[in-house]
C-alpha cells in the first residue's frame, strides 16, 4: 500500500509488543516495530536476533515481544542461523510439508557488534548464498549491551569504555567502516541504509522493498542510543534528524547495483550539530582539539561526496541503458 | 493474551523444553511502567492527531485505534523517556515529575 | 534382501544421509569428513534427495544453520572433523541446549596443533560434556547402521537431544571395506518421518526459541537436558532391538568381546577395537584369557553398566586416544574409573594415552598392553597408573 503512516499503524499489526525491556528511550524498538509492520499481515515470519541489547531485551524467558516466530542462537551467527531456517522453508516446501498457500519471510536484526564485526562473515557468507531473507543491523555505533566498547561501527573519536579519550589518545582513533558498502560490493538485489525516527516513511518503503524483493538484501538502520552516545533520552527524534541533516548517516539504497539518495537535506548542517549533544564527543570541543571536528567534517564530506558521485554515475548508466 | 504461568517459582516439571516460549507476544504480561520517574500527560485539546508521537514511542504505550486517533497513554509500559513530549510540534504531551 | 556393498566409511555415512533424506544439510569441508558432504551434494545435484544443501562458509555456520533448519521444523544434518568441531563447538552447546535433534557425522582427526589431519579422538573429547549422545563405530558398518539408527534416538519425545556418530578419521572413513546397506524403502520406514510439536515455520503457533535464560530458570532446564541424557539409554537400546529385528545385527551400550570369562581385558572406542579383537583371539589361542569392552555408547555413558562387565576381571586397561593433559590419564579412563568406584567395583585399571595424531597403532603394541594387565593381574598391584604406548622415547 503507499505509505500512509497513521493508516499503518492503525491497521497493521506491530510484532513486535510492549512489555520489553529495551532502555528507556531507546531508537532500536521504533525501528523494529516499523520494519515488522511491513510485512504484509496475511505472512507469516520467522526473526533471527543476534545476540545483542535486542536479544536480552525482547526475549527474557518466559516472555517474548514477538508476536511471530523467533530464535535467537548467539551473537555472531544471526545470518547462519537464519539461512538455515530458510533452507528448511524452502526444502519442506517443496516435499509439500508446509501448507501451499501460506508465506513465510524472513528477518535477521544485529547490532552492529553482531554485524559490522563478530557476525560480519555469518551475514556475508549468508548473502553470498543467496537466501531470500532481509538482514537489518541496527547500528547504535558501539557493543551497549556489555556497555559502550567501542565496534568498528563506532564513529572517529568517540569515546567508549574501550577507546576511552585519554590524555594520549583522544578516543576511537580509526574511522567508522562502511558497512552498507560492503554489502552493496555482494551485488545483492536490495541494499539500504535507513533511519527510524524522523523519517519512517523512508524506513517503512524501505524495509518492504527490502523484504519483498526475492533474494538476499540488506538494511543497515541507524538506531541511536541515548546511554552510549550521551544525550538525554527525550531527544532520540532530533538526534536522528541531525544525523541525517549532517549527512553523517545519508538514506539510500541500491536497487540491483543503482545507487539512488533518497534524502538530500535543503541544507547540509555542520557536523558540530550532531556531535555538540552527544558526551561520547565531547572532548572534541575542548579548545586545541578543533582539527579532530574538522577531520570529522572532512570525511563527512568525502562520504557524501562519494556518494553523489555513485548517485551520478547509476543515473548516467540509466540514461545510456 | 494467555497468563505467563511459568514464574520464579516453576519447578522444571512445568518448565517448556529449552527454553521455548510457545506464546508469542507474551511481554505484554510484563508491566514496565514502574520504571518511570517522569510521566507524559496527554492534553486532548492541544492535539492535531497529526501521528507524529505514536510511532516514536519505543514501548508501544500510545494507543492508536482504527480510527487512526490516538488515546491516552498506557502507563503500564510507558517508561518516561520523554521522546513522545519532545516531538510533538503542538505542545499537546507535557512531562511530569512523579 | 539387503545390498552387499564395498565403501569407505565416508561413502557409507553419505549413502546413510542420503536414505535418511533430511530436510537440511549444511556442511563445511574439511579433512577427513569432507566426502561426507561431497558425496552428499552429488545427491542434490542429481535430485535423488529433496535436502537443501547449505555450503555455508564455516563449521560454526554449518551448526548454526543446522539450528535454524531444525527450530524451523526440519531434519537438519551435518558432518565434520577436528578443528571444524571446535569453530562449531559453541553451537553444539546450544544445539542440545535448545533440544534440537540435530544429526551429525563425526569423522574424528587430531584437534590443532600443532595442526594434523591425521585421527584421534581429541575432538571428540572436546564435546564429551556438551549434551550430545556420541556413538562410536569400529568400521564402515557400524558408521552406517548407528546413523540409520540416530534419528530415531534423538527425535525421541524423551530425548530430543543432537547425536554424533564417530568413526577414525582416514583408518574407516578412507578405507573401502565390505559392508551391508538396508534397502531404502526399509530405511524410510525405520527412520520415519519427523513431526515436532513446536517449531518455528508453523505459522498457527507462532513460537520463541533461544530467549535470555535467567537465574531463576537455566538450573532447571539444565536438569531436563541431563534427564534426557538419562532417558536416552533406554531408547538407545529399544531402538537397537528394533534395528537387530530389521537388519539381525546387534547392538548394545557396548560389544563385549570374549569378555564373560576374561581374567584381563583392553576397553577402547572405534577402529582399535578391530586390531585389539585379533590380538585377544591370539591370546585366547596361548591360553590367555583376554577379552575386550568395545563402547559404542559414549555419551549417555553407561557407567553402571560397564562396572558389571567388568566385575570380575582381575586387572583392566583403558585406552585413550586422546591426551586429556590433566595428569591424571584420559578422559574414557576417568569416566571408566569413576564408574567402578560408584558401582562399588575394584578392579586394578590402568590408563593407556595411544595412537595421538595418527600415530599407527600395531597389535603388537596390544599384546603389550595385556602382558602388562597379565603382570599386574599376578600381583594385584598397579604401579603408575597413567601410561603410554606407541610413544617414541616412552613415557617418563
Amino acid at each position: 500500500m503507499a505509505y500512509n503512516l497513521k493508516e499503518i499503524v492503525a491497521n497493521k499489526p506491530a510484532r513486535f509488543t510492549a512489555g520489553h525491556r529495551m532502555c528507556a528511550g531507546c531508537g532500536a524498538p521504533p525501528v523494529a516495530r516499523m520494519i515488522m509492520r511491513a510485512l504484509k499481515e496475511e505472512d507469516h515470519a520467522v526473526v533471527a536476533n543476534a545476540t545483542g541489547c535486542m536479544e536480552v531485551s525482547t526475549c527474557i524467558y518466559p516472555y517474548t515481544s514477538w508476536t511471530t516466530s523467533y530464535i535467537h542462537t548467539a551473537f555472531e551467527c544471526a545470518g547462519a542461523t537464519c539461512s538455515g531456517v530458510e533452507a528448511a522453508y524452502k526444502a519442506m516446501k517443496r516435499q509439500g510439508k508446509l501448507p501451499e498457500d501460506k508465506h513465510t519471510k524472513f528477518i535477521a536484526f544485529g547490532g552492529d557488534g553482531g554485524t559490522y564485526d563478530i557476525g560480519l562473515q555469518s551475514l556475508s557468507g549468508a548473502m553470498e548464498r543467496g537466501h531470500d531473507m532481509t538482514y537489518v543491523c541496527y547500528d547504535n555505533g558501539a557493543y551497549m549491551n556489555t556497555g559502550i566498547q567501542r565496534s568498528s561501527a563506532t564513529p572517529r573519536f568517540a569515546d567508549t569504555t574501550t577507546s576511552p579519550a585519554g590524555d594520549v589518545i583522544p578516543g576511537k582513533m580509526q574511522s567508522r567502516k562502511d558497512l552498507t558498502e560492503i554489502m552493496a560490493s555482494h551485488h545483492l538485489p536490495y541494499v539500504a541504509q535507513t533511519i527510524g525516527v524522523n523519517n519512517f516513511k523512508d524506513l517503512y518503503e524501505k524495509a518492504e522493498k527490502a523484504i519483498y524483493t526475492e533474494g538476499p538484501t540488506f538494511l543497515n538502520v541507524l538506531a541511536p542510543c541515548p546511554r552510549g552516545w550521551g544525550y538525554p533520552t527525550d531527544m532520540l527524534t532530533q538526534i536522528n534528524k541531525l544525523a541525517i541533516d549532517t549527512c553523517y548517516w545519508p538514506l539510500y539504497e541500491v536497487v540491483d547495483g543503482k545507487y539512488k539518495i533518497t534524502y538530500k537535506p535543503a541544507k547540509k548542517l555542520p557536523i558540530e550539530e550532531f556531535l555538540k549533544p552527544q558526551r561520547r564527543f565531547k572532548h572534541m570541543f575542548k579548545p586545541g582539539n578543533e582539527w579532530m571536528i574538522e577531520a570529522f567534517q572532512e570525511e563527512v564530506d568525502k562520504r557524501w561526496q562519494e556518494l553523489l558521485d555513485l548517485e551520478e554515475m547509476s543515473n548516467k548508466n540509466n540514461e545510456n541503458a | 493474551m494467555a497468563d505467563v504461568k511459568i514464574n520464579k517459582d516453576t519447578p522444571w516439571q512445568e518448565m517448556t523444553p529449552g527454553g521455548d516460549i510457545y506464546e508469542a507476544g507474551n511481554s505484554v504480561c510484563f508491566k514496565t511502567g514502574d520504571w518511570r520517574s517522569v510521566k507524559p500527560v496527554f492534553i486532548p485539546e492541544k492535539c492535531k492527531q497529526c501521528g507524529l508521537c505514536f510511532p516514536v514511542c519505543p514501548d508501544n504505550a500510545i494507543p492508536v485505534g482504527k480510527d487512526q486517533k490516538r488515546t491516552d497513554f498506557n502507563y503500564d509500559y510507558c517508561k518516561g523517556c520523554g521522546v513522545c513530549a519532545k516531538t510533538c510540534p503542538f505542545g499537546a504531551i507535557e512531562m511530569k515529575e512523579i | 534382501m539387503s545390498i552387499r556393498e564395498r565403501l569407505s566409511g565416508n561413502e557409507a555415512s553419505a549413502i546413510a544421509m542420503k536414505q535418511i533424506n533430511p530436510d537440511v544439510v549444511a556442511a563445511f569441508p574439511i579433512t577427513p569428513s569432507t566426502e561426507i558432504p561431497q558425496y552428499f551434494s552429488t545427491f542434490v545435484s542429481n535430485g535423488t534427495v529433496d535436502t537443501e544443501f547449505v555450503a555455508v562458509e564455516s563449521e560454526h555456520s554449518a551448526m548454526s544453520a543446522c539450528i535454524g533448519a531444525e527450530a524451523a521444523g526440519g531434519r537438519a544434518m551435518t558432518a565434520t572433523s577436528s578443528n571444524g568441531l571446535a569453530l562449531m563447538w559453541e553451537m553444539v552447546y546450544i544445539a542440545s541446549s535448545l533440544r534440537l535433534p540435530i544429526v551429525m557425522p563425526l569423522v574424528n582427526r587430531a584437534i590443532s596443533g600443532p595442526l594434523n589431519i591425521h585421527n584421534d579422538h581429541s575432538d571428540a573429547m572436546g564435546i564429551r560434556d556438551s549434551g550430545w549422545i556420541m556413538l562410536f563405530s569400529e568400521n564402515n558398518q557400524e558408521a552406517y547402521d548407528n546413523l540409520i539408527m540416530a534419528h530415531r534416538i534423538a527425535e525421541h519425545k524423551d530425548v530430543m537431544l543432537p547425536l554424533c556418530v564417530c568413526q577414525d578419521g582416514f583408518i574407516t572413513s578412507h578405507s573401502i571395506e565390505n559392508i551391508e546397506l538396508i534397502e531404502d524403502d526399509k530405511v524410510k520406514s525405520f527412520v520415519g518421518e519427523y513431526k515436532p510439536e513446536h517449531y518455528l515455520l508453523n505459522d498457527k503457533e507462532p513460537i520463541a526459541v533461544g530467549p535470555m535464560d535467567v537465574q531463576a530458570y537455566l538450573f532447571e532446564h539444565k536438569y531436563q537436558q541431563a534427564n534426557a541424557m538419562r532417558a536416552a539409554k533406554k531408547v538407545i537400546l529399544e531402538v537397537a532391538e528394533d534395528f537387530e529385528k530389521m537388519t539381525g545385527r546387534k547392538y548394545g551400550f557396548f560389544e563385549e568381546y570374549r569378555l564373560e570369562d576374561a581374567e584381563i581385558a583392553i576397553i577402547c572406542m572405534n577402529s582399535t577395537a578391530g586390531t585389539t579383537k585379533v590380538v585377544v583371539d591370539a591370546l585366547r589361542e596361548q591360553g590367555v584369557k583376554a577379552g575386550l569392552l568395545k563402547l559404542r555408547v559414549f555419551r549417555p555413558f553407561p557407567a553402571e553398566e560397564i562396572a558389571k562387565a567388568v566385575s570380575h576381571v582381575k586387572a583392566l586397561a583403558v585406552l585413550d586416544k586422546a591426551e586429556s593433559l590433566n595428569a591424571c590419564g584420559g578422559a574414557l579412563f576417568t569416566d571408566v574409573t569413576s564408574g567402578l568406584y560408584t558401582n562399588g567395583v575394584q578392579v586394578p585399571t590402568v590408563s593407556y594415552v595411544y595412537g595421538i595424531g595418527g600415530r599407527d597403532t600395531t597389535t603388537k603394541e596390544i599384546e603389550g598392553v595385556y602382558h602388562d594387565l597379565q603382570e599386574i593381574a599376578s600381583t594385584g598391584k598397579v604401579e603408575n597408573p597413567y601410561r603410554y604406548f606407541g610413544l617414541k622415547g616412552g613415557a617418563n
